[in-house]
């Protein structure tokens, strides 16, 4: 079915007094950044609906991006016809069979914005209800709990038909939560760490540290894909890529092996505090989780959060792994993740990492490099890119082998 | 000349063969390797897979790439018949099959597995009855080819995955070697299909490519063990060259499908409306969609099937006896016989098959040159 407009109801934002308009505006914008691949799709965000008019563009495919968004409780795909009961008599009885089998009851919900229309809301209700009674033989009407509801809005510009209502992802519209960093190694957590970031609002900056030759091209493409399909909940993301290989050769060379994990960790940290105060972000999103490897002790925390005092936070500090891969094959990020290029994390692990590395330790063993040297070099070469929904990565010879295949 | 034998195997497309020659030359690394060269051709490779997977509205693990239809029925098969066999021993198949489906379970008849074969009606086709009789707590494999190859049965493959509803122990195999852009992939995709054959040079792509669908989660033991390609399944360094042919050749089938089939249909009526007329033809296949729009199987009463072929070939009409990988077999056409058609009859029939690409003016053609052989075999007899 094409439809010609979606009618977009807000979640939780209801509730959120004086920022309401904020929240509005912000979820306004993201639907547009999500949907930005389809050029004829307008958006109409308004103080109780955001009304998505499609223009001729595929219904199913925008539906398919809207479920997704953050700030939406629930919207209705409705088609648009002149403003002629008639008209709106035979796009019902569409819509209707479309859903019916025998036996289902029905409603007609029948609203009047221009109150010049011939019919008030009785009228349109009457209408209606008996040309679909007359032409399904059976159907039958009910006002409490019917099988199917068509909400049909009399409105200045045309009458709206929707038969539907799809849940939408819920949730805090992305960026309505400030800003924040996220570390995105590419393994299966922290995407889902930044799924359950952006859920409550936060937009999140990716930093992902890179290796080359240790770690490969695909590897980092893997991570730029992994974004990509992150954004669709959000709109787009900025991806930082950090160089790491000096910092971790320079590492091997120097410290001793059972601090290696846990001095590396640290400069990650730190690289990343940097990024985040320079981007006016507020935060750390991390993916551990409590106990999972040798990083994500207690101890190792201590140790490795002490190099800043922003809040590092982690959704899924408390998760089992199969929670987390629960959530991870929700959003489509499981398959992705376990595509085997090593990233940075796995490459230099000792044989026996400390699992309870000493505080005092860790920052003896940290002089041993030059910090701040190998820093502003990492820095000075890291790259910013925004990716967006739809975007690939994993497969960048698209273009020649379209012409293959 | 005027191709009516596309049952048999179909010219390659020339902007396949292009694909193929480009990819032969161009990306020739091994999709294994891990260097840049190898991962080009590991893409094309994925893009390949995940091509025909969105044109059958499948996800890109259930499209497992394969040596041609042979294999593929042979591996649904073995396959299956290898890890089930501590479940059961009992396979179901049709008495119509071809023999790439047939020759495997006698295989395995002779490994101590039970096969039986459904009986078929006057239309050669199977009934869902006669499968839930046959069903026993044993059963492990049911497999039915979806368009019959010599006269053109469409088998109640729907239907039967209904009935395998009931039974979610069974896996369920649809040879779909004849039925490829027939219009057929709703029937051929019912959701309970477990296992899926086709082959590519079906559909103007090379000869030794091919693909089963195998639902996800399905378990299948590999039929070729080695170096693990296809996720273990099927080992032996991918044909991309022949992988890539096949994904552009079945995305130009599935293009417009729906037109072509009406027009192979329009080919077939003309020439079904046109021999019919004649006292001596016994036609076996319908001119209805219970029939492939692709396949008029009759006989002219009294003249061998080899005859005709050959009286044909003279007009530059290219026909065929029924199967074209059992032509040069003497023995009587099995399909035919399973349906009780009498051996004298059936020893006459022959088999015209289209594609896309024939015309209504072959099919003209084809009419006059039949009156012609006709009169002259009228005074044989």
């Amino acid at each position: 079915m094409q439809y010609s407009e979606i009618m977009v109801r807000y979640g939780e934002l209801s509730t959120k007094g004086k920022n309401k308009k904020q929240f509005i505006r912000q979820l306004g914008h993201n639907v547009r950044h999500v949907l930005h691949d389809f050029p004829k799709v307008e958006t109409f965000p308004r103080h109780d609906r955001l009304h998505v008019v499609l223009n001729g563009e595929n219904s199913d495919k925008v539906i398919d991006r809207l479920k997704q968004v953050f700030g939406i409780e629930n919207f209705s795909p409705s088609i648009k016809v002149d403003k002629d009961i008639n008209q709106a008599k035979q796009v019902a009885l569409k819509l209707l069979n479309q859903q019916y089998h025998a036996g289902m009851t029905f409603k007609i919900d029948a609203r009047r914005q221009d109150k010049h229309f011939p019919l008030d809301t009785y009228g349109v209700d009457n209408a209606l209800g008996s040309y679909l009674i007359d032409h399904i033989p059976g159907l039958k009407a009910k006002m409490k709990n019917p099988d199917i509801t068509i909400r049909t809005e009399v409105r200045l510009n045309g009458i709206f038909i929707s038969s539907k209502t799809i849940d939408g992802a819920g949730g805090l519209p992305v960026g309505t939560g400030g800003r924040a960093t996220m570390m995105l190694s590419g393994g299966i957590d922290s995407p889902v760490a930044t799924y359950l970031g952006m859920k409550r609002g936060v937009r999140i900056d990716m930093v992902h540290f890179y290796s080359p030759p240790y770690t490969s091209q695909q590897a980092l493409n893997k991570a730029k894909e992994l974004t990509a399909k992150l954004s669709v909940y959000s709109g787009k993301i900025n991806f930082i890529q950090v160089p790491f290989t000096k910092i971790q050769e320079t590492i091997k060379e120097k410290v001793p092996e059972g601090y290696l994990m846990t001095i590396q960790r640290r400069l990650m940290l730190r690289l990343t505090a940097a990024i985040t105060l320079k981007r006016h972000c507020k935060g750390i999103f991390t993916g551990e989780s409590l106990g999972q490897v040798a990083s994500q002790t207690l101890e190792s925390m201590v140790a490795i959060n002490d190099v800043t005092n922003l809040p590092v936070l982690r959704p899924l500090l408390s998760m089992d792994k199969t929670e987390i891969i629960k959530i991870a094959r929700k959003i489509g990020t499981y398959k992705l993740s376990i595509l085997p290029y090593e990233d940075c994390c796995t490459i230099f692990t000792p044989p026996a990492p400390k699992t309870k590395p000493r505080l005092d330790n860790s920052r003896k063993f940290e002089k041993f490099i030059d910090v701040d040297g190998l820093m502003k070099d990492a820095l000075d070469n890291m790259k910013v890119t925004t990716i967006r929904p739809g975007d690939e990565f994993l497969n960048s010879n698209q273009d020649v082998f379209s012409e293959l295949l | 000349m005027i191709y009516f034998d596309n049952s048999a195997t179909t010219k390659i497309n020339s902007g396949v063969l292009d694909t193929y020659n480009k990819v032969s030359q161009n990306i020739w690394g091994n999709p294994s390797s891990l260097h840049q060269f190898g991962s080009e051709a590991h893409n094309l490779l994925t893009q390949s897979r995940m091509q025909i997977a969105k044109l059958l509205n499948v996800s890109p693990g259930e499209i497992l790439f394969t040596s041609g239809g042979t294999e593929g029925d042979n591996w649904a098969i073995k396959g299956t018949a290898m890890i089930k066999r501590k479940f059961g021993n009992h396979i179901i198949t049709t008495s119509v099959e071809h023999a790439a489906v047939h020759n495997p379970v006698e295989q395995l008849k002779k490994l101590g597995f039970e096969i039986t074969y459904l009986p078929v009606d006057k239309n050669g086709r199977v009934s869902v009855e006669d499968l839930k009789k046959a069903i026993r707590p044993t059963t492990i494999l049911v497999s039915i080819m979806a368009v019959n190859n010599e006269i053109g049965t469409i088998e109640p493959v729907k239907a039967i995955g209904e009935l395998l509803k009931k039974y979610p122990k069974i896996t369920y195999h649809i040879d779909a070697i004849q039925g490829v852009a027939k219009g057929l992939e709703n029937i051929i995709f019912n959701d309970r299909v477990d296992l899926v054959s086709f082959s590519g040079h079906k559909f103007h792509a090379p000869r030794g490519t091919g693909f089963n669908y195998k639902r996800d989660g399905k378990k299948i033991a590999p039929l070729m063990a080695g170096g693990g390609q296809e996720r273990g399944l099927r080992s032996g360094t991918e044909n991309l060259p022949g992988i890539a042919a096949m994904a552009k050749a079945f995305r130009l089938v599935m293009t417009n499908e729906d037109e072509k089939v009406r027009h192979q249909r329009q080919i077939k009526s003309e020439i079904f409306n046109h021999i019919k007329k004649f006292p001596n033809v016994i036609i076996f296949s319908k001119n209805d969609d219970t029939f492939a729009p692709h396949i008029l199987c009759f006989a002219i009463k009294g003249v061998r099937g080899e005859t005709v072929v050959h009286a044909f070939e003279k007009y530059g009409i290219y026909i065929s006896t029924t199967s074209a990988c059992s032509s040069r077999d003497q023995s009587v056409t099995s399909t035919l016989s399973s349906m009780h058609v009498d051996s004298s009859i059936a020893e006459d029939a022959v088999r015209i098959s289209l594609d896309e690409n024939n015309t209504i003016e072959e099919a003209k053609k084809f009419n006059q040159v039949f009156d012609q052989l006709y009169q002259q075999f009228s005074k044989l007899s």
